[in-house]
């Protein structure tokens, strides 16, 4: 097929390529231009090569908020994941108790994170909280500031409060779009309940789950306003997350070449995991 | 293999059915005898999918009982019925091979797995699925997924009965009449009652002994390909079974005799439709002889379609279909004369009667 070639059609595109060098590029090359340099201010770097990335990847604050990044990762892909799929499975396909639960599930995604966050540390607090006023009221010791364990609890409720809907809502599309006669067939064909599960259900709602393992993958490892504002990353380190170590270091302590060098890692770990993610995924979509 | 007794059976897909219009099943009395080749014919919207679906109990009925060999299934869930049935649209396990397809349903049902390799291996062999056995089902051709889920539907040496819910229609026409004989064969092999839900004439002519004609929710007529063809008991089944369908026209009944407009047409016999209804005359083109003698009619068209030519003509302002041979003329004068072995009086719609 001829083309037809216009030049005059990249006036057309220019736009959008200003737009995402400003936001995207510039930013990022700022990044790494701090990442293989030192500063002291005033604009004067000075060549430091690979020592930032030797630093960080030899820092073991570095290994621990990593492992606590995967950790939280795992525990709440772990919970959602099978959670979201059993609460869509469960949702009236008719009648008015569809858009209801559709509204209520909607509700968490719709709050803004540092609110989500607020909502919890409000809500946790022992002394005025709900939850951790009626916890200490029928004697469980529960304090999220002081008990590192409670702190994970805390955070890791708050974020499956806030993000399952969004599986369920995934699921629950990939289910209406099964076709009644599946159904019937499986009656027809004497299939247990699980058989259906195994068998229609699941292999139906392959993709949108590929899709909210990412999805929830991605996000949770970036986790940052939450924790922040509930725990601000203590007791201690116990809640501190890569992202909060990156701010710690940046803006608290000023080490911007560090912070750089921390934050391209951090970014080819997410960019990497989630390809794995995809490939393993998607080979075992294709081969059944 | 049972024996299906439906007992009055009645459905409407509606809460708090008042009227007769809110029934998508009005009324069906019927028996289904032990191992008939049965097919259900009706336009789209006539109940036909509704009675099979009663049938199989994915539906229950809003009234009425279901009998297998005289014991009431009517509130026995789908599984305890014992029934295959295969559906318009294939619906196959994606995630399992061709084999484990077919081997679903028996395993299911507990059957150790020598028996199934053998029976599956047969079933594969019927429908020339052996080469693929081992494919995943997935991204299969809709015509082999409809295959595999045909073979699921006969993969059960003892079921009840297998009802199909027009099963070819994705199917390409040379695979259809293909599969249609072999569907002919297997019911002469194994003598399962089976039920074939159909809108297509001819299929349902090929497969069934016996073709149960629907229509507005109702059984019209059951009957064998001929009765249905030579007798039409209501005007429906003359119109929708033929090509084309029988020709009616309104006439005035006295004695023997059926006055169309200016015309009169002896009849066989004398005939009484009691008062106030309406009356009518069907014949189908086959028994109108165009020629010189006989009623004038105003030729307005001739289809040529092979074999013979269909005629579109005016008797008495009415239209009238005439089928003629492939080498036969139009005269200039054109008449026609009805053949009275081919006649059918009516009224309101059902057969009255007369005829050779």
């Amino acid at each position: 097929m001829d083309k037809t070639w216009n030049n005059k059609a990249w006036f057309m595109v220019l736009p959008m390529l200003v737009l995402v060098a400003f936001s995207a590029v510039v930013p990022l090359m700022t990044v790494v231009n701090y990442s293989i340099h030192d500063t002291f201010g005033n604009n004067q770097f000075f060549w430091a090569g690979t020592t930032w990335f030797e630093d960080v990847l030899s820092s073991s604050r570095f290994h621990d908020a990593l492992l606590r990044n995967l950790a939280f990762s795992a525990i709440i892909l772990i919970i959602e994941i099978p959670l979201g799929i059993f609460v869509a499975l469960n949702m009236p396909r008719k009648g008015l108790g569809v858009p209801v639960c559709l509204v209520l599930m909607s509700l968490p995604l719709l709050i803004p994170w540092n609110v989500v966050g607020t909502i919890w540390q409000v809500f946790g607090r022992v002394d005025i909280g709900l939850l951790g006023h009626t916890m200490a009221a029928i004697g469980i010791d529960y304090n999220y500031v002081n008990d590192p364990f409670d702190a994970w609890v805390t955070i890791v409720v708050m974020d499956v409060w806030h993000w399952t809907s969004l599986v369920v809502l995934l699921c629950y599309a990939g289910l209406v779009s099964i076709p009644d006669a599946y159904y019937q067939a499986a009656k027809i064909d004497g299939a247990s309940r699980l058989s259906v599960f195994r068998y229609i259900q699941l292999p139906k709602m392959n993709r949108v789950l590929l899709i909210a393992v990412l999805l929830r993958f991605m996000d949770s490892f970036m986790i940052y306003t939450e924790p922040f504002v509930v725990t601000g990353g203590g007791p201690g380190n116990a809640t501190t997350f890569l992202s909060i170590d990156l701010v710690k270091t940046a803006i608290g302590q000023f080490d911007l070449g560090p912070a750089a060098a921390m934050s391209l890692i951090y970014f080819l770990i997410i960019l990497l995991l989630s390809w794995v993610f995809y490939t393993v995924m998607t080979t075992y979509d294709a081969k059944g | 293999m049972a024996r299906i007794s439906l007992d009055h059976i009645r459905h409407s897909y509606l809460a708090n059915p008042s009227k007769d219009e809110d029934f998508a099943l009005r009324e069906v009395h019927h028996e289904w005898d032990d191992g008939g080749a049965y097919a259900l014919l009706g336009p789209s919207g006539c109940g036909k999918t509704t009675l099979l679906n009663i049938i199989s109990g994915l539906l229950h009925p809003s009234h009425g009982k279901i009998l297998f060999d005289g014991r009431d299934v009517t509130n026995l869930a789908t599984e305890e019925r014992n029934i295959a049935q295969v559906f318009q649209f294939p619906v196959v396990y994606d995630t399992m091979t061709v084999y484990d397809n077919l081997a679903f349903p028996l395993r299911n049902r507990g059957v150790g797995e020598a028996d199934v390799r053998a029976r599956v291996n047969e079933v594969l062999e019927m429908i020339d699925l052996v080469g693929i056995a081992d494919r995943k089902a997935r991204g299969l051709t809709a015509d082999l997924k409809q295959k595999i889920s045909l073979g699921r539907g006969l993969v059960r040496a003892d079921v009840n009965a297998i009802l199909f819910d027009e099963p070819l229609t994705v199917i390409d026409p040379h695979m259809k009449w293909q599969l249609r004989s072999q569907l002919k064969l297997l019911h002469r092999q194994f003598g399962h009652t089976m039920v074939y839900v159909t809108h297509d004439q001819t299929e349902a002519l090929t497969f069934a002994d016996k073709v149960v004609v629907m229509y507005g929710g109702e059984i019209v007529q059951i009957g064998t390909p001929e009765e249905l063809f030579e007798r039409p008991s209501h005007t429906f089944v003359g119109y929708f079974i033929g090509s084309p369908g029988m020709n009616v026209l309104p006439v005035r009944l006295e004695g023997a005799v059926a006055h169309l407009g200016g015309q009169a047409i002896a009849l066989p016999g004398a005939m009484e439709a009691g008062t106030d209804k309406r009356t009518e005359l069907g014949i189908r083109p086959e028994y109108v002889r165009l020629g010189n003698t006989g009623m004038p009619v105003l030729v307005s068209k001739v289809e040529d379609i092979g074999r013979q030519k269909i005629v579109r003509a005016k008797l008495e302002g009415h239209d009238l279909a005439i089928v003629l041979s492939e080498d036969g003329v139009v005269p200039a004068d054109p008449r026609v004369e009805f053949d009275p072995k081919g006649i059918n009086i009516y009224a309101d719609d059902w057969r009255i009667g007369t005829g050779g």
